[in-house]
């Protein structure tokens, strides 16, 4: 930079106001290049969505893409109603909402600890969870599928009467998987706030859990809501774990139940395309409700150093 | 720096914390580094001893020495195209996706009109599960009714998902076009925090736009460098979602983490024979886990 900032030549200077003319040209370039990428990016969308409205005879005689001679919701209904999907629903809900809650909490007492308290070990501990949550999740299938088989829960908690097929042991885990990104992104939001307040807080006598809960945590909300949008679309969706330690078909969340729409012979690829659309939908809605939090508290995990 | 250490003199040793305190930080941190270490780590230690024994789960478990992997390397013809399939997932990602995902960020953040339309846009494929984007595939690129054999309209309609030469190529553009937006995001995110008189100093001295964003606004993104870098590598180490919502990946979909699944759950249940599977993946991550942690103590160091 030093260097070109010496050899530049001061008559350089009036460029940035000449091609005026040519920057409008290329900010329709850009506008024509973003809008062919938007809609190469949602026509997948738009064309699923569009195929859950048409009925199967139509599109297997003339293809997906073809004009509707018949739209309906139907699909949405059948998919809802006869497939059971709001048992589906639930279980997701019963999974991602009690994870995402714990895995916050936990998680924002770690990072407090590790950014705040300048705890011995603080950055060991650190590392111990963010490694933890780059690990493959097929490396700890087997052993963790095992010890689930050997705890045992009372009937009240789980009707398999062990850890394994039971909701908990997908709760549990997906809370310790978790762990590691939102204490990694945590700690170095936490990092940013004013350590004064801290001081001045515990030189009112403030124990540990007022520090954290009283005067740290409030500062923290845009983070936690980021965190939370994101944790919840990533519980919501997964599709491991619920296939690995759940057998009972009917405690499955609604990701992995969407192979139940596909018949044993035959499959209705309009049911399932109405069933995706439905799966999809309450991340799109967080999402789009939550957007401005959400790149907002990206930035905090990513804006350090 | 003198402050720092001020302060840390000041601060009397043995009456830092009351006991209420200690119950606190014991129990709260406790109950998180036992979910981690019982969870996590725990069992990944557990697959690596398991990786040397035969077991199916049920009976004894037998010693096995490397056998295990030996058999890997030399009997398992599944195993050398999951690596590849898995390496190619890693450049096809790192190469492609990425480098999109930056560019789109770049001309997003220009402050263009309907930038937020255009963000949404291509982030929506992120929030969807992989299972709906495995299924999505197939609608458009099934063989007789999907939509891409519909526009091209030939007399003999090619697989794209069962031809076993084909199908890797079209999930990867379905892996892409969930990762490019990602990327995108985390880049927008690390743009939007770039001190804009970074910029206009860059400018006054005569830099190009071109060497402005190279040379100046690049290197101040290296954390979101960084984080892209991480989670290019591991996406592709554990991409499954997709090829499992498409074919349970098989017939040229194989990739480690799906020979792992099959091993383990599958009827077999070769569980020492899977965990050999699964240290080599985990060795593999590993690798790229360590370098990212250097690089983060040597942030730390810095701080």
């Amino acid at each position: 930079m030093t260097a070109s900032a010496t050899t530049a030549p001061p008559t350089l200077r009036p460029e940035p106001a000449a091609p005026a003319p040519a920057r409008r040209r290329g900010r329709f370039g850009v506008h024509l290049f973003l809008g062919a990428v938007s809609l190469a990016f949602l026509a997948p969308l738009l064309l699923a969505v569009y195929a859950s409205l048409r009925p199967y005879e139509e599109t297997a005689r003339y293809g997906y893409f073809s004009f509707p001679r018949r739209l309906s919701f139907d699909y949405y209904r059948q998919a809802f109603v006869d497939s059971g999907m709001s048992k589906y629903f639930l279980n997701s809900l019963l999974i991602a909402v009690p994870g995402v809650l714990l895995t916050l909490f936990l998680a924002s007492f770690v990072a407090f600890a590790v950014s705040r308290l300048r705890m011995r070990g603080g950055i060991l501990l650190l590392m111990v969870f963010t490694a933890g949550n780059l690990l493959p999740q097929q490396v700890i299938v087997t052993p963790l599928y095992v010890l689930f088989n050997k705890i045992p829960l009372p009937y009240w908690m789980s009707d398999s009467l062990t850890m394994y097929d039971s909701l908990w042991a997908v709760i549990v885990v997906q809370t310790a998987f978790q762990l590691g990104f939102c204490v990694f992104v945590l700690a170095n939001f936490m990092r940013t706030l004013p350590q004064e307040i801290l001081e001045a807080a515990i030189v009112d006598g403030a124990g540990v859990w007022t520090q954290f809960w009283r005067v740290t945590l409030p500062l923290c909300r845009p983070a936690l809501a980021a965190l939370g949008t994101l944790q919840f679309t990533w519980m919501y969706n997964d599709f491991l774990w619920g296939l690995v330690f759940l057998s009972d078909g009917d405690k499955l969340p609604v990701t992995s139940a969407l192979n139940n729409l596909r018949g044993e012979f035959f499959t209705d690829y309009n049911l399932l395309a109405a069933g995706s659309v439905l799966v999809a939908l309450p991340t799109v809605l967080v999402f789009l409700l939550l957007q401005r939090h959400f790149i907002a508290g990206l930035t905090l995990g990513a804006s350090k150093g | 720096m003198p402050k720092l250490s001020a302060r840390r003199a000041r601060r009397p040793g043995p009456r830092r914390y009351t006991r209420r305190d200690r119950l606190v930080l014991g129990v709260l941190l406790g109950l998180p580094i036992l979910l981690d270490l019982a969870l996590i780590w725990g069992p990944t230690f557990a697959s690596v001893g398991l990786s040397f024994t035969t077991w199916d789960g049920i009976g004894d478990i037998r010693w096995a020495g490397l056998k295990n992997y030996e058999h890997l390397f030399t009997g398992y013809p599944q195993f050398w195209p999951a690596v590849r399939h898995n390496l190619l997932w890693l450049a096809f990602l790192g190469l492609l996706a990425a480098p999109f995902g930056l560019l789109l960020a770049v001309l997003i953040d220009r402050g263009v009109r309907f930038s937020r339309f255009y963000q949404s846009t291509l982030y929506m494929p992120v929030v969807l599960s992989l299972a709906v984007v495995g299924f999505i595939a197939q609608l458009i690129l099934s063989r007789d009714q999907g939509a891409l054999n519909a526009v091209l309209g030939s007399k003999n309609p090619t697989d794209w998902l069962g031809n076993p030469g084909l199908n890797i190529w079209m999930v990867l553009l379905a892996a892409c076009w969930r990762h490019t937006g990602y990327v995108m995001i985390l880049y927008l995110a690390g743009l939007k925090s770039v001190d804009p008189g970074l910029k206009e100093a860059a400018a006054l001295d005569g830099a190009s736009q071109r060497q402005t964003f190279f040379r100046v606004v690049l290197p101040t993104l290296r954390p979101v460098n960084v984080i892209v870098g991480v989670i290019t590598v591991i996406e592709s180490l554990r991409a499954f979602d997709i090829v499992y919502a498409v074919n349970k990946g098989r017939n040229g979909l194989e990739l480690l983490s799906v020979l792992v699944t099959d091993n383990i759950i599958g009827e077999a249940s070769r569980i020492g024979f899977g965990s050999a599977l699964a240290v080599v993946l985990l060795l593999v991550s590993l690798g790229f886990i360590v370098t990212y942690l250097v690089q983060e103590l040597r942030g730390e160091r810095r701080r």
